[in-house]
Protein backbone atom coordinates (compact mmCIF):
# COMPACT_ATOMS: atom_id res chain seq x y z
CA UNK A 1 0.00 0.00 0.00
CA UNK A 2 3.13 2.41 0.12
CA UNK A 3 2.84 3.84 -3.38
CA UNK A 4 4.49 6.67 -4.92
CA UNK A 5 2.07 8.80 -3.61
CA UNK A 6 2.12 7.83 -0.12
CA UNK A 7 6.30 8.05 -0.83
CA UNK A 8 5.64 11.66 -2.31
CA UNK A 9 4.46 12.90 0.87
CA UNK A 10 6.77 11.16 3.41
CA UNK A 11 9.22 13.27 0.83
CA UNK A 12 7.68 16.57 1.32
CA UNK A 13 6.77 15.77 4.93
CA UNK A 14 10.66 14.88 5.71
CA UNK A 15 12.17 18.15 4.05
CA UNK A 16 10.50 20.90 7.15
CA UNK A 17 10.48 18.04 9.51
CA UNK A 18 14.66 17.53 9.04
CA UNK A 19 14.86 21.66 9.17
CA UNK A 20 13.00 21.51 12.36
CA UNK A 21 15.34 18.37 13.76
CA UNK A 22 17.84 20.94 13.03
CA UNK A 23 16.59 24.19 14.26
CA UNK A 24 15.56 21.68 17.70
CA UNK A 25 19.49 19.94 17.78
CA UNK A 26 20.56 23.74 17.83
CA UNK A 27 17.96 25.31 20.41
CA UNK A 28 18.95 22.82 22.49
CA UNK A 29 22.73 23.39 22.22
CA UNK A 30 22.33 27.35 22.66
CA UNK A 31 20.04 27.05 25.86
CA UNK A 32 21.68 28.47 28.81
CA UNK A 33 19.26 28.66 32.02
CA UNK A 34 17.74 25.68 33.16
CA UNK A 35 13.78 26.67 31.91
CA UNK A 36 14.92 27.30 28.16
CA UNK A 37 17.28 23.46 28.44
CA UNK A 38 13.88 22.18 29.63
CA UNK A 39 12.07 23.91 27.02
CA UNK A 40 14.25 23.23 24.06
CA UNK A 41 14.47 18.92 25.57
CA UNK A 42 10.81 19.01 25.49
CA UNK A 43 10.27 20.40 21.63
CA UNK A 44 13.69 18.45 20.69
CA UNK A 45 11.56 15.06 22.09
CA UNK A 46 8.40 16.58 20.17
CA UNK A 47 10.17 16.50 16.83
CA UNK A 48 12.09 13.12 17.54
CA UNK A 49 8.94 11.83 17.93
CA UNK A 50 7.22 12.75 14.86
CA UNK A 51 10.27 10.69 13.30
CA UNK A 52 9.25 7.66 15.31
CA UNK A 53 5.39 7.83 14.42
CA UNK A 54 5.96 8.39 10.90
CA UNK A 55 7.91 5.07 10.82
CA UNK A 56 5.38 3.15 13.00
CA UNK A 57 2.47 4.77 10.38
CA UNK A 58 4.95 3.32 7.67
CA UNK A 59 5.93 -0.22 8.67
CA UNK A 60 1.97 -0.65 9.76
CA UNK A 61 0.93 0.25 6.36
CA UNK A 62 3.70 -1.66 4.50
CA UNK A 63 1.12 -4.33 5.98
CA UNK A 64 -1.71 -3.21 4.56
CA UNK A 65 -4.91 -3.49 5.76
CA UNK A 66 -4.37 -5.62 8.60
CA UNK A 67 -1.31 -3.01 9.61
CA UNK A 68 -4.09 -0.56 9.59
CA UNK A 69 -6.57 -1.39 11.27
CA UNK A 70 -3.72 -3.00 13.85
CA UNK A 71 -2.42 0.08 14.42
CA UNK A 72 -5.64 2.00 14.62
CA UNK A 73 -6.79 -0.81 17.24
CA UNK A 74 -3.81 0.10 19.45
CA UNK A 75 -4.52 3.64 18.90
CA UNK A 76 -7.85 2.93 20.11
CA UNK A 77 -6.91 1.13 22.89
CA UNK A 78 -4.43 3.55 24.39
CA UNK A 79 -7.04 6.28 23.87
CA UNK A 80 -9.34 4.46 26.17
CA UNK A 81 -6.86 3.39 28.41
CA UNK A 82 -5.90 7.29 28.71
CA UNK A 83 -9.93 8.00 28.89
CA UNK A 84 -10.93 5.68 31.49
CA UNK A 85 -8.12 6.42 34.01
CA UNK A 86 -9.86 10.01 34.21
CA UNK A 87 -13.27 8.53 34.93
CA UNK A 88 -14.07 7.64 38.82
CA UNK A 89 -14.97 3.64 38.27
CA UNK A 90 -16.29 1.20 40.86
CA UNK A 91 -15.74 -2.05 41.22
CA UNK A 92 -18.81 -2.62 39.57
CA UNK A 93 -18.26 -1.27 36.31
CA UNK A 94 -15.17 -3.78 36.08
CA UNK A 95 -16.90 -6.67 34.27
CA UNK A 96 -18.09 -4.02 31.25
CA UNK A 97 -14.66 -2.24 31.17
CA UNK A 98 -13.12 -5.48 30.61
CA UNK A 99 -15.41 -6.43 28.00
CA UNK A 100 -15.27 -2.40 26.59
CA UNK A 101 -11.29 -2.92 26.09
CA UNK A 102 -10.76 -6.75 25.30
CA UNK A 103 -13.91 -7.30 23.32
CA UNK A 104 -15.10 -4.05 21.64
CA UNK A 105 -11.82 -2.90 20.06
CA UNK A 106 -11.58 -5.93 18.38
CA UNK A 107 -15.32 -6.70 17.41
CA UNK A 108 -14.99 -2.67 16.24
CA UNK A 109 -11.74 -3.08 13.86
CA UNK A 110 -13.03 -6.64 12.80
CA UNK A 111 -16.28 -5.33 11.59
CA UNK A 112 -13.83 -2.77 8.79
CA UNK A 113 -12.11 -6.55 8.39
CA UNK A 114 -15.30 -7.87 7.17
CA UNK A 115 -16.44 -4.94 5.13
CA UNK A 116 -19.35 -5.03 7.06
CA UNK A 117 -20.51 -1.36 7.31
CA UNK A 118 -24.23 -1.67 9.17
CA UNK A 119 -22.96 -3.31 11.79
CA UNK A 120 -20.09 -1.23 12.45
CA UNK A 121 -22.04 2.17 12.04
CA UNK A 122 -24.26 0.28 14.80
CA UNK A 123 -22.32 -1.73 17.34
CA UNK A 124 -20.73 0.79 19.09
CA UNK A 125 -23.79 3.57 19.62
CA UNK A 126 -26.53 0.64 19.65
CA UNK A 127 -24.94 -2.48 21.00
CA UNK A 128 -22.58 -0.96 23.66
CA UNK A 129 -24.75 1.16 24.89
CA UNK A 130 -27.13 -1.46 26.02
CA UNK A 131 -24.50 -3.71 26.86
CA UNK A 132 -22.72 -1.51 29.28
CA UNK A 133 -26.00 -0.11 31.09
CA UNK A 134 -27.16 -3.10 31.70
CA UNK A 135 -24.07 -5.12 32.76
CA UNK A 136 -23.28 -2.18 34.89
CA UNK A 137 -26.72 -2.50 36.04
CA UNK A 138 -26.82 -6.00 37.22
CA UNK A 139 -24.24 -5.53 39.22
CA UNK A 140 -26.61 -3.12 41.27
CA UNK A 141 -24.52 -0.52 42.82
CA UNK A 142 -26.75 2.92 42.02
CA UNK A 143 -24.38 5.14 42.93
CA UNK A 144 -23.74 7.65 40.61
CA UNK A 145 -25.01 4.96 38.45
CA UNK A 146 -25.70 7.83 35.10
CA UNK A 147 -22.11 9.22 35.56
CA UNK A 148 -20.41 5.81 35.52
CA UNK A 149 -22.15 4.36 32.48
CA UNK A 150 -21.96 8.16 30.60
CA UNK A 151 -18.22 7.76 31.32
CA UNK A 152 -17.91 4.51 29.99
CA UNK A 153 -19.76 4.79 27.37
CA UNK A 154 -18.50 8.36 26.13
CA UNK A 155 -15.10 6.85 26.34
CA UNK A 156 -16.13 4.00 23.96
CA UNK A 157 -17.91 6.28 21.65
CA UNK A 158 -14.30 8.63 21.45
CA UNK A 159 -11.69 6.11 22.08
CA UNK A 160 -13.21 3.66 19.51
CA UNK A 161 -15.97 4.57 17.74
CA UNK A 162 -15.37 8.09 16.32
CA UNK A 163 -11.18 6.95 15.64
CA UNK A 164 -12.09 4.03 14.18
CA UNK A 165 -13.99 5.70 11.48
CA UNK A 166 -10.47 6.47 10.15
CA UNK A 167 -9.58 3.23 8.76
CA UNK A 168 -13.20 2.87 8.74
CA UNK A 169 -12.94 5.16 5.69
CA UNK A 170 -11.58 1.93 3.64
CA UNK A 171 -15.15 1.02 4.11
CA UNK A 172 -16.06 3.01 1.32
CA UNK A 173 -16.90 2.16 -1.41
CA UNK A 174 -16.65 5.29 -4.14
CA UNK A 175 -17.25 4.32 -8.48
CA UNK A 176 -13.51 4.62 -10.00
CA UNK A 177 -11.67 4.75 -6.92
CA UNK A 178 -12.20 1.11 -5.68
CA UNK A 179 -9.18 -0.19 -3.67
CA UNK A 180 -7.66 3.26 -3.38
CA UNK A 181 -9.91 4.50 -0.32
CA UNK A 182 -6.76 4.09 1.59
CA UNK A 183 -5.50 7.32 0.07
CA UNK A 184 -8.23 9.37 1.59
CA UNK A 185 -6.97 7.97 5.15
CA UNK A 186 -3.58 9.48 4.40
CA UNK A 187 -5.20 12.95 2.95
CA UNK A 188 -7.67 12.73 6.49
CA UNK A 189 -4.16 12.18 8.92
CA UNK A 190 -1.84 14.33 7.07
CA UNK A 191 -4.63 17.42 6.73
CA UNK A 192 -5.15 16.77 10.61
CA UNK A 193 -1.77 16.58 12.23
CA UNK A 194 -0.65 19.10 9.48
CA UNK A 195 -3.44 21.63 11.07
CA UNK A 196 -2.05 20.82 14.48
CA UNK A 197 1.79 21.83 13.67
CA UNK A 198 0.53 25.14 11.67
CA UNK A 199 -1.76 26.44 14.34
CA UNK A 200 1.18 25.89 16.81
CA UNK A 201 3.79 27.60 14.74
CA UNK A 202 1.28 30.32 13.95
CA UNK A 203 0.05 31.04 17.59
CA UNK A 204 3.81 31.06 18.21
CA UNK A 205 4.78 33.60 15.11
CA UNK A 206 1.40 35.28 15.49
CA UNK A 207 -0.78 34.43 18.84
CA UNK A 208 -2.11 37.74 20.52
CA UNK A 209 -5.98 36.77 21.38
CA UNK A 210 -6.25 33.76 23.75
CA UNK A 211 -8.81 31.32 21.96
CA UNK A 212 -10.81 30.00 24.95
CA UNK A 213 -8.32 30.03 27.81
CA UNK A 214 -10.98 27.95 30.03
CA UNK A 215 -10.46 25.09 28.15
CA UNK A 216 -6.95 25.22 26.75
CA UNK A 217 -4.28 28.32 27.81
CA UNK A 218 -2.19 27.68 25.04
CA UNK A 219 -4.52 28.13 21.51
CA UNK A 220 -5.12 31.39 20.08
CA UNK A 221 -6.98 32.93 17.50
CA UNK A 222 -4.28 33.91 15.30
CA UNK A 223 -3.12 30.02 15.59
CA UNK A 224 -6.62 28.70 14.84
CA UNK A 225 -7.18 30.96 11.98
CA UNK A 226 -3.63 30.56 10.46
CA UNK A 227 -3.80 27.56 11.43
CA UNK A 228 -6.82 26.46 9.67
CA UNK A 229 -6.17 28.31 6.87
CA UNK A 230 -2.42 27.07 5.77
CA UNK A 231 -3.86 23.49 6.23
CA UNK A 232 -6.34 23.73 4.01
CA UNK A 233 -4.07 24.65 1.48
CA UNK A 234 -2.17 21.63 2.07
CA UNK A 235 -5.09 19.57 1.72
CA UNK A 236 -5.72 21.49 -1.27
CA UNK A 237 -2.18 19.86 -2.66
CA UNK A 238 -3.26 16.40 -1.80
CA UNK A 239 -6.14 16.61 -4.26
CA UNK A 240 -4.25 14.09 -6.73
CA UNK A 241 -4.29 11.66 -3.64
CA UNK A 242 -8.47 11.99 -3.55
CA UNK A 243 -11.41 11.49 -6.15
CA UNK A 244 -12.72 14.77 -6.24
CA UNK A 245 -11.96 17.79 -7.76
CA UNK A 246 -9.42 20.78 -6.92
CA UNK A 247 -12.70 22.82 -5.62
CA UNK A 248 -14.46 19.96 -3.46
CA UNK A 249 -11.45 18.55 -1.89
CA UNK A 250 -10.58 22.41 0.07
CA UNK A 251 -13.95 22.45 1.13
CA UNK A 252 -13.22 18.98 2.13
CA UNK A 253 -10.07 19.74 4.14
CA UNK A 254 -11.41 23.16 5.13
CA UNK A 255 -14.43 21.32 6.75
CA UNK A 256 -11.73 18.53 8.16
CA UNK A 257 -9.49 20.39 9.69
CA UNK A 258 -12.31 22.65 11.65
CA UNK A 259 -13.71 19.40 12.72
CA UNK A 260 -9.99 18.40 13.88
CA UNK A 261 -9.57 21.58 16.31
CA UNK A 262 -13.21 21.63 17.71
CA UNK A 263 -12.78 18.24 18.63
CA UNK A 264 -9.82 18.97 20.02
CA UNK A 265 -11.15 21.60 22.12
CA UNK A 266 -13.61 19.02 23.24
CA UNK A 267 -10.93 16.67 24.46
CA UNK A 268 -9.58 19.94 26.81
CA UNK A 269 -12.05 19.82 28.28
CA UNK A 270 -12.28 16.93 29.46
CA UNK A 271 -8.94 17.03 30.52
CA UNK A 272 -9.42 20.58 32.10
CA UNK A 273 -12.41 19.08 33.96
CA UNK A 274 -10.16 16.42 35.00
CA UNK A 275 -7.65 18.49 36.32
CA UNK A 276 -5.18 16.99 34.10
CA UNK A 277 -2.05 18.57 31.94
CA UNK A 278 -2.21 15.55 29.36
CA UNK A 279 -3.34 12.25 28.98
CA UNK A 280 -0.65 10.73 29.72
CA UNK A 281 3.63 10.22 28.94
CA UNK A 282 3.09 7.96 26.12
CA UNK A 283 4.79 10.03 23.19
CA UNK A 284 7.54 12.00 24.83
CA UNK A 285 6.96 15.27 24.54
CA UNK A 286 3.00 15.11 23.04
CA UNK A 287 2.10 13.83 26.20
CA UNK A 288 -0.37 10.96 26.18
CA UNK A 289 -2.08 9.21 22.76
CA UNK A 290 -4.97 11.66 23.27
CA UNK A 291 -2.68 14.30 22.98
CA UNK A 292 -1.65 13.18 19.56
CA UNK A 293 -4.77 12.05 17.70
CA UNK A 294 -7.49 14.76 19.55
CA UNK A 295 -7.93 16.36 16.23
CA UNK A 296 -8.76 12.91 14.62
CA UNK A 297 -11.06 12.36 16.85
CA UNK A 298 -13.95 14.34 15.50
CA UNK A 299 -12.75 14.92 12.32
CA UNK A 300 -12.45 10.97 10.90
CA UNK A 301 -16.34 10.28 11.77
CA UNK A 302 -16.87 14.10 9.95
CA UNK A 303 -14.87 13.10 6.61
CA UNK A 304 -16.44 9.78 6.99
CA UNK A 305 -19.98 10.97 6.63
CA UNK A 306 -19.95 13.55 4.13
CA UNK A 307 -17.68 11.59 1.72
CA UNK A 308 -20.17 8.46 2.28
CA UNK A 309 -23.25 10.73 1.53
CA UNK A 310 -21.48 12.78 -1.44
CA UNK A 311 -19.83 9.71 -2.99
CA UNK A 312 -19.91 6.30 -1.55
CA UNK A 313 -22.39 3.02 -2.87
CA UNK A 314 -21.51 1.52 0.62
CA UNK B 1 12.20 -8.09 31.15
CA UNK B 2 8.99 -8.37 33.33
CA UNK B 3 9.64 -5.13 34.71
CA UNK B 4 9.25 -3.37 31.47
CA UNK B 5 6.36 -5.10 29.90
CA UNK B 6 4.54 -4.19 33.49
CA UNK B 7 6.19 -0.86 32.85
CA UNK B 8 4.50 -0.58 29.43
CA UNK B 9 1.07 -2.65 30.23
CA UNK B 10 0.76 0.19 33.63
CA UNK B 11 1.81 3.40 31.70
CA UNK B 12 3.56 3.85 35.15
CA UNK B 13 3.20 7.80 36.09
CA UNK B 14 6.17 8.04 38.46
CA UNK B 15 6.89 10.72 40.73
CA UNK B 16 9.66 11.09 43.46
CA UNK B 17 8.45 13.47 46.10
CA UNK B 18 11.53 13.72 48.26
CA UNK B 19 13.08 10.36 48.03
CA UNK B 20 15.09 9.67 45.23
CA UNK B 21 15.79 6.30 45.22
CA UNK B 22 19.51 6.17 44.43
CA UNK B 23 22.52 7.71 46.20
CA UNK B 24 25.05 9.89 44.38
CA UNK B 25 27.37 7.19 43.47
CA UNK B 26 24.07 5.53 41.94
CA UNK B 27 23.81 3.12 44.22
CA UNK B 28 20.18 2.34 45.93
CA UNK B 29 19.41 3.43 49.20
CA UNK B 30 18.31 0.62 51.68
CA UNK B 31 14.67 1.26 52.42
CA UNK B 32 11.59 -0.10 53.57
CA UNK B 33 8.64 1.13 50.97
CA UNK B 34 5.58 1.00 52.14
CA UNK B 35 2.13 1.73 50.09
CA UNK B 36 -1.65 1.48 50.28
CA UNK B 37 -2.90 -2.03 49.37
CA UNK B 38 -6.19 -2.52 46.71
CA UNK B 39 -4.99 -4.58 44.29
CA UNK B 40 -2.79 -8.25 43.50
CA UNK B 41 -0.59 -5.71 41.21
CA UNK B 42 0.53 -3.28 43.77
CA UNK B 43 3.67 -5.51 44.22
CA UNK B 44 4.37 -5.56 40.68
CA UNK B 45 3.66 -2.42 39.64
CA UNK B 46 5.80 -0.52 42.68
CA UNK B 47 8.44 -2.52 42.38
CA UNK B 48 8.63 -1.95 38.20
CA UNK B 49 8.42 1.55 38.88
CA UNK B 50 12.15 1.41 40.44
CA UNK B 51 15.15 2.01 38.36
CA UNK B 52 16.96 -1.18 37.70
CA UNK B 53 19.89 -0.26 40.22
CA UNK B 54 17.20 -0.02 43.10
CA UNK B 55 14.73 -2.59 41.98
CA UNK B 56 17.59 -5.25 41.88
CA UNK B 57 17.84 -4.57 45.44
CA UNK B 58 14.02 -4.64 46.68
CA UNK B 59 11.64 -7.34 47.36
CA UNK B 60 7.69 -7.46 48.00
CA UNK B 61 6.61 -8.92 51.18
CA UNK B 62 4.35 -11.74 50.32
CA UNK B 63 1.84 -14.10 51.69
CA UNK B 64 3.21 -16.99 51.72
CA UNK B 65 0.27 -19.06 51.17
CA UNK B 66 -1.20 -17.27 48.56
CA UNK B 67 2.02 -15.87 46.16
CA UNK B 68 3.67 -19.06 47.01
CA UNK B 69 1.79 -21.74 44.79
CA UNK B 70 1.51 -22.09 40.39
CA UNK B 71 1.52 -19.32 38.39
CA UNK B 72 1.92 -16.95 41.19
CA UNK B 73 4.78 -18.45 42.23
CA UNK B 74 6.66 -17.27 38.86
CA UNK B 75 5.73 -13.88 39.45
CA UNK B 76 7.12 -14.02 42.89
CA UNK B 77 10.30 -15.41 41.86
CA UNK B 78 10.87 -12.96 39.25
CA UNK B 79 10.74 -10.47 41.75
CA UNK B 80 12.45 -12.24 44.26
CA UNK B 81 9.32 -12.31 46.98
CA UNK B 82 9.90 -12.87 50.44
CA UNK B 83 7.50 -14.75 51.88
CA UNK B 84 6.00 -14.58 55.43
CA UNK B 85 3.38 -16.66 56.85
CA UNK B 86 -0.22 -14.61 57.12
CA UNK B 87 -1.52 -15.83 60.95
CA UNK B 88 1.41 -16.38 63.39
CA UNK B 89 3.50 -14.42 66.19
CA UNK B 90 4.97 -11.31 64.77
CA UNK B 91 8.42 -12.00 65.84
CA UNK B 92 8.39 -15.33 63.71
CA UNK B 93 6.27 -13.69 60.86
CA UNK B 94 9.06 -11.05 60.87
CA UNK B 95 12.04 -13.23 60.59
CA UNK B 96 12.35 -13.87 56.69
CA UNK B 97 11.65 -9.78 56.72
CA UNK B 98 14.84 -9.69 58.85
CA UNK B 99 16.67 -11.77 57.18
CA UNK B 100 16.60 -9.58 54.07
CA UNK B 101 17.18 -6.34 55.65
CA UNK B 102 20.52 -7.99 57.25
CA UNK B 103 21.34 -8.46 53.53
CA UNK B 104 21.36 -5.42 52.88
CA UNK B 105 18.03 -6.11 50.28
CA UNK B 106 15.20 -3.32 50.84
CA UNK B 107 11.30 -4.33 50.99
CA UNK B 108 7.96 -3.27 49.60
CA UNK B 109 5.07 -3.88 51.92
CA UNK B 110 1.98 -3.37 52.60
CA UNK B 111 1.12 -2.74 56.38
CA UNK B 112 -2.90 -2.49 55.87
CA UNK B 113 -2.20 -6.61 56.04
CA UNK B 114 -5.14 -7.01 53.24
CA UNK B 115 -6.41 -5.03 50.13
CA UNK B 116 -8.67 -2.27 50.63
CA UNK B 117 -12.28 -3.15 49.53
CA UNK B 118 -12.92 0.63 50.03
CA UNK B 119 -9.98 2.74 49.48
CA UNK B 120 -12.32 6.27 48.89
CA UNK B 121 -12.51 5.56 52.78
CA UNK B 122 -9.07 5.91 53.43
CA UNK B 123 -6.15 3.89 54.52
CA UNK B 124 -6.46 1.23 56.88
CA UNK B 125 -5.27 0.91 60.06
CA UNK B 126 -1.50 -0.49 60.11
CA UNK B 127 -0.16 -3.48 61.56
CA UNK B 128 3.13 -3.52 63.80
CA UNK B 129 5.82 -5.37 61.01
CA UNK B 130 6.92 -2.07 59.76
CA UNK B 131 7.48 -0.68 63.19
CA UNK B 132 9.10 -3.34 64.80
CA UNK B 133 11.28 -3.79 61.28
CA UNK B 134 12.04 0.33 61.68
CA UNK B 135 13.19 -0.95 65.80
CA UNK B 136 15.72 -3.17 64.50
CA UNK B 137 16.90 -1.28 61.50
CA UNK B 138 17.04 2.18 62.81
CA UNK B 139 19.18 3.01 59.18
CA UNK B 140 16.49 1.79 56.92
CA UNK B 141 14.27 4.59 55.31
CA UNK B 142 10.99 4.20 55.96
CA UNK B 143 9.83 5.39 52.33
CA UNK B 144 5.51 5.79 51.94
CA UNK B 145 4.63 4.64 48.53
CA UNK B 146 0.89 6.41 47.43
CA UNK B 147 -0.45 4.30 44.59
CA UNK B 148 -3.09 5.38 42.51
CA UNK B 149 -5.35 3.58 39.71
CA UNK B 150 -3.97 0.15 40.61
CA UNK B 151 -7.04 -1.08 42.47
CA UNK B 152 -8.88 0.12 39.68
CA UNK B 153 -6.89 -1.99 37.31
CA UNK B 154 -7.83 -5.04 39.10
CA UNK B 155 -10.12 -4.74 42.40
CA UNK B 156 -10.05 -7.70 45.39
CA UNK B 157 -12.11 -10.30 43.83
CA UNK B 158 -11.62 -9.47 40.00
CA UNK B 159 -10.03 -12.37 37.73
CA UNK B 160 -8.93 -9.85 34.52
CA UNK B 161 -6.65 -6.76 34.50
CA UNK B 162 -7.87 -3.67 32.70
CA UNK B 163 -4.98 -1.66 31.58
CA UNK B 164 -4.89 1.97 33.08
CA UNK B 165 -2.29 4.28 33.98
CA UNK B 166 -1.10 4.05 37.44
CA UNK B 167 0.31 6.41 39.44
CA UNK B 168 3.29 5.75 41.78
CA UNK B 169 4.39 9.18 44.02
CA UNK B 170 7.01 8.50 46.78
CA UNK B 171 7.06 10.49 49.82
CA UNK B 172 9.78 11.52 51.82
CA UNK B 173 11.26 8.73 55.18
CA UNK B 174 9.16 8.98 57.81
CA UNK B 175 11.58 9.42 60.88
CA UNK B 176 11.47 7.17 64.27
CA UNK B 177 12.10 8.76 67.18
CA UNK B 178 13.87 7.63 70.14
CA UNK B 179 10.79 7.96 72.37
CA UNK B 180 8.46 6.31 69.91
CA UNK B 181 5.93 4.16 70.84
CA UNK B 182 4.40 1.81 68.21
CA UNK B 183 1.20 3.50 67.70
CA UNK B 184 2.46 6.50 67.72
CA UNK B 185 4.74 5.35 65.14
CA UNK B 186 1.97 3.63 63.24
CA UNK B 187 0.09 6.99 63.24
CA UNK B 188 2.46 9.07 62.02
CA UNK B 189 3.46 6.31 58.77
CA UNK B 190 -0.33 5.88 58.07
CA UNK B 191 -0.61 9.57 57.96
CA UNK B 192 1.93 10.12 55.92
CA UNK B 193 0.72 7.78 53.45
CA UNK B 194 -2.71 9.50 53.88
CA UNK B 195 -1.71 12.76 53.11
CA UNK B 196 0.46 11.44 50.34
CA UNK B 197 -2.58 9.45 48.54
CA UNK B 198 -4.80 12.18 49.01
CA UNK B 199 -2.70 14.96 47.41
CA UNK B 200 -2.28 12.81 44.35
CA UNK B 201 -5.76 12.11 44.01
CA UNK B 202 -6.59 14.23 40.35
Amino acid sequence: MIDHQIWTIVAVVSVPLVLATVVGEGLVRRADTPTSVQRAKRLRARIRSWWWMIAAMLGFLSLGVPGILGFFGIVSLLAMRELVTLVPSRRADHGMLVLSFFVAVPVQYGLIWLDWYGLFAVFVPVWALLAVSIGVAMQGDADRFLHRIAAIHYALLVGVYCISHAPGLLLLTIPGYEGQEYKLLAFLVVVTQASDVLQYLFGKAFGRHALMPSLSPDKTVEGMVGGVLSATVVGALLTPLTPFGLGETTALAFFVVNAGWLGGMVMSAIKRDAGVKDYGAFIDGHGGVLDRVDSLVFAAPALFHVVRWLHSTT
Amino acid sequence: MIASLIRFAAGIDRRWAGSEPLDATGAAIQRLYYANHASHLDAPILWASLPPAARARTRPVAAADYWNRDVRQLLSKGMRAVFVERCGVAAEACAPMEEALADGDSLILFPEGTRNREPAHGVLPFKSGLYHLKRGFPHVEVVPVALRNVGRMMPKGTLLPIPLLAGVTFGPPVPLADDDDKERFLARARFALQTLVDGGRR
